[in-house]
């Protein structure tokens, strides 16, 4: 077992999410089966390759640094599960 | 021959010589809808018949005041539930995304709108585009319009299943890894990925984005063409899109191809791989030869560790991507939860299917201290290879042809229980998308009565050489007149 449960308890907190006892031991059994197969990449040495996270030639985009419209504030709150005076609302942080 | 059961390129001609309205063909697939979508169950939602027949009697306006229409004025399509329509929910087949109206279209979405195309609908998906069945999406399940027992392939499952059962006439899909190809190849149309950075990915709900790419599934070679016509571009809104000069890629639909080098990647024909479907792609091989390819066994030797690192490489990305839906600003908001950090949790949890949070536990591990140079980074180096192996073939050859799924469709709720024995079955589509390069799907014959698909892949963005190998193969083959049967018989 390469993905113990103390590691499946971590990543689900790092993912922000929260598992019954039934998900985290299929999860865990999963991810060990996955991951075991992912363990194929080690027969290959790459030391000296370089990675790629990305295929295109492209860097740095970037645009002129002017104004032009975006979308209107009730527009970007249409979604919002909850809202007051024109902000997202949310329950208590501090 | 009904309207529905028509091509783009033929509907146009008809279109434009007044034979049919555009409110005669959108009534017709309306009807199609309507007496198939119970079997099939490929949208998520329709648009209201009343509306689409609108915008279809303003396309007839145009022709009445003896205007020429664009290529695919007034033509029925449907987009996968991942790309943005204004006002018009957009799910991702997720419970996270239910009531998700966008405010804002995707460029596609805008582009389809400007071709004067009439929406029926957004289809369904894996969920969030994970998978390759479309059995993970929270709504419903989409079966395969040639044997109601199978699965359509995912994720775009509901785009190849619409087009294939003739409930429109071409569809978008997206695919990361597979996901337009596959379905593709399973439901007996035509299915392309084009080069990453061809088509804008701005309002394409994110999935990997270094590896989603959106494309046409279509009935036929030329539609396909048609459709990567009014969708590829540069795009100022997506700052991985190209600026490059885009040709018209109905040029490349001569049917020659004499002198054309093709490669026959001995790995994609290895162990799991179907007798029928190896039977029909090397048929199609000597087909090609016959047409005065010149064919070669090629070998590309990292194929078979493309898989894993992809995996990887997706699942990393995912997992950054999916941190958005927090129950904030959009989507679905578990209740009662006493802090910010429950809601967050909750929220996540009950918003998200099986498969995603498999996906984002997978690549918040990889991600994750202690494990990133292990895994990911190693993944990236890996894609490095793979890239390689496409990048030397392609010195001496001009194309690849391989099978685009080792099998034919398989039966709903087959590999449910085992979310490895899925991910093995996009070993021949996953290198292509590491590679950032094209490829397309098309019919070439059947296993066991249900469809195969041949992929044809070629160097980054030249998609005209595999139009115009595919639309060779397409016209000496003879696509074939067969339509599915709507029923679980096989054939």
């Amino acid at each position: 077992m390469v993905v113990s449960m103390k590691d499946v308890e971590h990543v689900a907190l790092l993912a922000r999410l929260e598992l019954t006892e039934a998900e985290k031991h299929l999860y865990a059994e999963q991810l060990n089966a996955i991951i075991d197969y992912m363990g194929k990449l080690q027969e290959l040495n790459t030391d000296d390759i370089p990675p790629t996270a990305h295929v295109l030639p492209i860097h740095n985009v970037l645009r002129k640094d002017q104004p032009r419209p975006s979308i209107d504030r009730n527009e970007a709150l249409q979604n919002a599960p909850r809202q007051e005076k024109g902000l997202f609302k949310v329950p208590k942080i501090v | 021959m009904e309207l529905y059961e028509k091509t783009a390129h033929d509907l146009h001609a008809l279109l434009n010589k007044k034979e049919i309205s555009a409110e005669e063909l959108t009534k017709s697939v309306y009807e199609r809808v309507e007496q198939v979508e119970d079997k099939i169950q490929a949208f998520v939602m329709t648009i209201e018949k009343d509306q689409a027949l609108k915008k279809a009697r303003a396309v007839d306006e145009l022709l009445s005041r003896g205007e020429r229409l664009q290529p695919l004025a007034g033509i029925p399509l449907a987009l996968k539930d991942n790309m943005c329509t204004k006002g018009v929910a957009t799910t991702c087949s997720s419970k996270i995304l239910k009531n998700f109206v966008p405010p804002y279209d995707a460029t596609v979405t805008e582009k389809m709108a400007a071709a004067n195309t009439i929406l029926v609908g957004k289809v369904n998906m894996d969920e969030f585009a994970m998978g390759s069945s479309t059995e993970s999406s929270a709504f419903l399940t989409t079966k395969n319009p040639w044997d109601l027992n199978c699965v359509p392939g995912g994720s775009s499952g509901g785009s190849a299943a619409a087009v294939a059962a003739d409930e429109v006439v071409f569809a978008l899909g997206s695919d990361t890894g597979g996901s337009i190809r596959q379905p593709a190849a399973f439901c007996e149309v035509v299915g392309l990925k084009p080069t990453y950075g061809l088509v804008s990915r701005y309002g394409l709900i994110a999935y990997a984005s270094s590896l989603d790419q959106i494309g046409p599934i279509t009935k036929d070679v030329t539609d396909c063409a048609l459709v990567l016509n009014a969708i590829a571009g540069h795009d100022p809104k997506d700052s991985t899109s190209v600026k490059i000069d885009i040709p018209d890629y109905r040029e490349y639909l001569t049917g020659e191809i004499k002198g054309m080098k093709i490669g026959i990647p001995r790995e994609y024909f290895g162990e799991g791989l179907e007798a029928g479907v190896k039977e029909a792609v090397l048929t199609a091989v000597r087909e090609l030869e016959k047409l005065g390819a010149e064919v070669d066994e090629v070998s590309m030797p990292h194929t078979e560790y493309a898989l894993p690192a992809y995996y990887l490489i997706a699942s990393a990305e995912a997992s950054s991507n999916l941190a958005r839906y927090d129950g904030v600003r959009y989507g679905y908001r578990a209740e009662n939860a006493a802090d910010i950090i429950t809601m967050f949790k909750k929220s996540r949890s009950e918003g998200f299917g099986p498969e995603v949070k498999r996906r984002i536990m997978l690549g918040t591990y990889a991600l994750s201290s202690g494990y990133y140079d292990a895994y990911y980074l190693k993944a990236l180096k890996v894609r490095t290879l793979v890239k390689q192996d496409f990048d030397q073939v392609f010195e001496k050859y001009d194309l690849l042809v391989a099978p685009t799924s080792p099998t034919v469709a398989f039966k709903c709720g087959e590999k449910g229980d085992d979310p490895l024995a899925m991910y093995l079955m996009d070993v021949c589509t996953i290198p292509v998308n590491l590679a950032g390069i094209p490829a397309i799907s098309l019919p070439c014959g059947f296993s066991h009565g249900l469809p195969v698909g041949l992929q044809i892949m070629g160097k980054a963005f030249e998609e005209g050489s595999i139009l115009r190998a595919a639309y060779a193969y397409e016209q000496s083959a003879g696509i074939t007149s067969l339509k599915p049967k709507l029923t679980g018989e096989v054939a």
